[in-house]
């Protein structure tokens, strides 16, 4: 009978649990590899530029002078370039999405420690702080 | 003769998941007519080769799309292989084998979810993109990106599987062709669904050569082009057979795809029994001086990517032919004739991926 073709699995979906998640109430399902976004190690970043030229979206803003990394991730495309030039590895991608956002808050500013000088003692570097 | 009216078609409509407008002319209910317009999404990507990198410009290359966006990446770094002269590893030819095979059967299975809801029929919808789901967690777990994937690069693939993974990866798809094979029953045997697709939007072998018909659209009308078949990739050392129906209607065009489901199982199994050990990708130094059309098949067709480079780091001209470009013309002729209430459903069965024709 070609009326009772998908009976098997009529069957099977009544009796088991729902084949959707309720995300984001729930956690997305995430693997080791997912992209989901890039985080950065500020105090390892020498503001080499490598990053920001290589981003095709212009997501990544590099300011040797003043010693910021700055990404706007609303612009990113996760496509992971960035993590994979980078020289000293202080870029990474965390497996977790970003929730839902504007436009306007999609710009993450770090201090970040800049190149590495000869005399330890010169080096102004105020850490990990993110100002938003 | 009765009076002729014309009826807007889109661009914003429930069957549609990309904008298309199409100016329907119809006597009665019959179409006699239909006038496509395209342009909604228009971006301008060819014009970018211009402003990155051709390393970086496999990720706009992949965006092209977003179902078929591994093909795109894979058609792109090909053509720059060509140019350069690189031999990439045995290996990652092997790798982009199966994640195009992979992403033909994501985009297969969600086309069947997107016809089976044009027709109203909802339970298969969600049926068929259940089990796209199990495809997707695998290309994630592999590449780290469910749709775009961004595991292409010049010189081979960012990404290894390990051998366990590649078993995992066997046991899963044997389990998915047997439900698999259940939901196609439906598309192929069920009354109802023949009732509506046998005879409907005709395309005879002749018209469907002559205007270009590419992929499913072409071998549903009993041409037997497949780009696969010109061994690119790893697809050389593949047995496979394309899929060929020759009714020319739409049941045809979707036993086409239903079909090639399990050509792509059947391509994947023999890729993770050959697949040789080593290396994965290559240094790479230069940049491609020279042209080459670089073609691949997509789930929808067949698509070439036309590069040209002068020896710098940005190319200097990319032009894409996507199978939805080339499939509009036969779309049209197989409007003509149809009933009004049937424009959905012929509409879909040439997969539509506007994203793509306009790029």
């Amino acid at each position: 009978m070609t009326i009772f073709q998908a009976t098997k699995t009529v069957l099977k979906s009544l009796f088991s649990r729902p084949a959707t998640l309720m995300y984001p109430a729930k956690p997305a399902k995430k693997t080791a590899l997912t992209r989901g976004h890039v985080k950065i190690d500020p105090d390892k970043c020498i503001t080499c530029k490598m990053c920001q030229r290589k981003c095709p979206s212009q997501a990544i803003e590099v300011d040797n002078k003043e010693r910021t990394w700055q990404i706007d991730q609303m612009r990113c495309v996760v496509c992971a370039i960035c993590v994979d030039t980078c020289p000293t590895k202080c870029l990474t991608m965390d497996t977790q999405y970003r929730p839902a956002m504007t436009a306007r808050g999609g710009v993450e500013k770090f201090t970040v420690a800049g190149p590495k000088k000869k005399e330890p003692a010169a080096a102004p570097a105020d850490g990990a702080k993110p100002k938003e | 003769m009765s009076k002729q009216i014309t009826i807007p078609f889109g661009p914003q409509h429930p069957v549609l998941p990309d904008p298309i407008h199409l100016d329907l002319v119809l006597e009665d209910e019959t179409v006699v007519d239909a006038i496509p317009t395209i342009g909604y999404v228009h971006r301008g990507l060819e014009k970018l080769v211009e402003k990155r990198e051709y390393t970086e410009y496999v990720f706009i290359a992949e965006r092209i799309c977003g179902i078929c966006s591994f093909i795109h990446s894979q058609a792109y770094v090909q053509g720059v292989e060509q140019i350069m002269g690189l031999e990439i590893p045995e290996r990652a030819q092997y790798l982009r084998t199966i994640w195009g095979e992979y992403s033909r059967l994501h985009s297969h299975l969600l086309w069947l979810g997107l016809f089976a809801d044009s027709m109203g029929f909802e339970s298969v919808f969600m049926n068929s993109w259940r089990l796209r789901e199990h495809i997707l967690d695998d290309l994630e777990a592999t590449t780290g990106g469910r749709v775009i994937q961004g595991v292409c690069k010049v010189g081979g693939v960012k990404k290894d599987i390990a051998p366990e993974k590649l078993d995992e990866m066997l046991k899963g798809l044997k389990t998915l062709e047997h439900e698999l094979a259940e939901l196609t029953d439906v598309f192929l045997f069920d009354s109802s669904m023949k009732h509506r697709l046998k005879g409907v939007g005709k395309l005879a072998k002749e018209d469907a050569y002559y205007l270009g018909a590419v992929g499913p659209t072409a071998r549903g009308s009993g041409i037997d082009i497949d780009m696969r078949s010109t061994g690119y990739a790893a697809f050389g050392k593949i047995n496979f057979k394309p899929v060929v129906e020759h009714d020319g209607d739409c049941y045809a065009r979707c036993a086409v795809r239903a079909k090639e489901m399990f050509t792509s199982i059947d391509i994947i199994e023999q890729c993770i029994k050959k697949i040789p050990d080593g290396p994965v990708d290559m240094k790479v130094t230069g940049a491609p001086d020279g042209e080459y059309f670089s073609r691949a098949e997509q789930p929808r067709g067949e698509v070439i990517h036309y590069i040209k480079g002068n020896g710098k780091k940005n190319l200097v001209r990319h032009r894409v032919r996507t199978p939805t470009f080339t499939n509009i013309p036969p779309l049209v002729t197989l409007l003509k004739g149809v009933e009004l209430a049937d424009v959905p459903v012929v509409v879909l069965t040439i997969d539509p991926c506007i994203g793509c024709a306009e790029r």
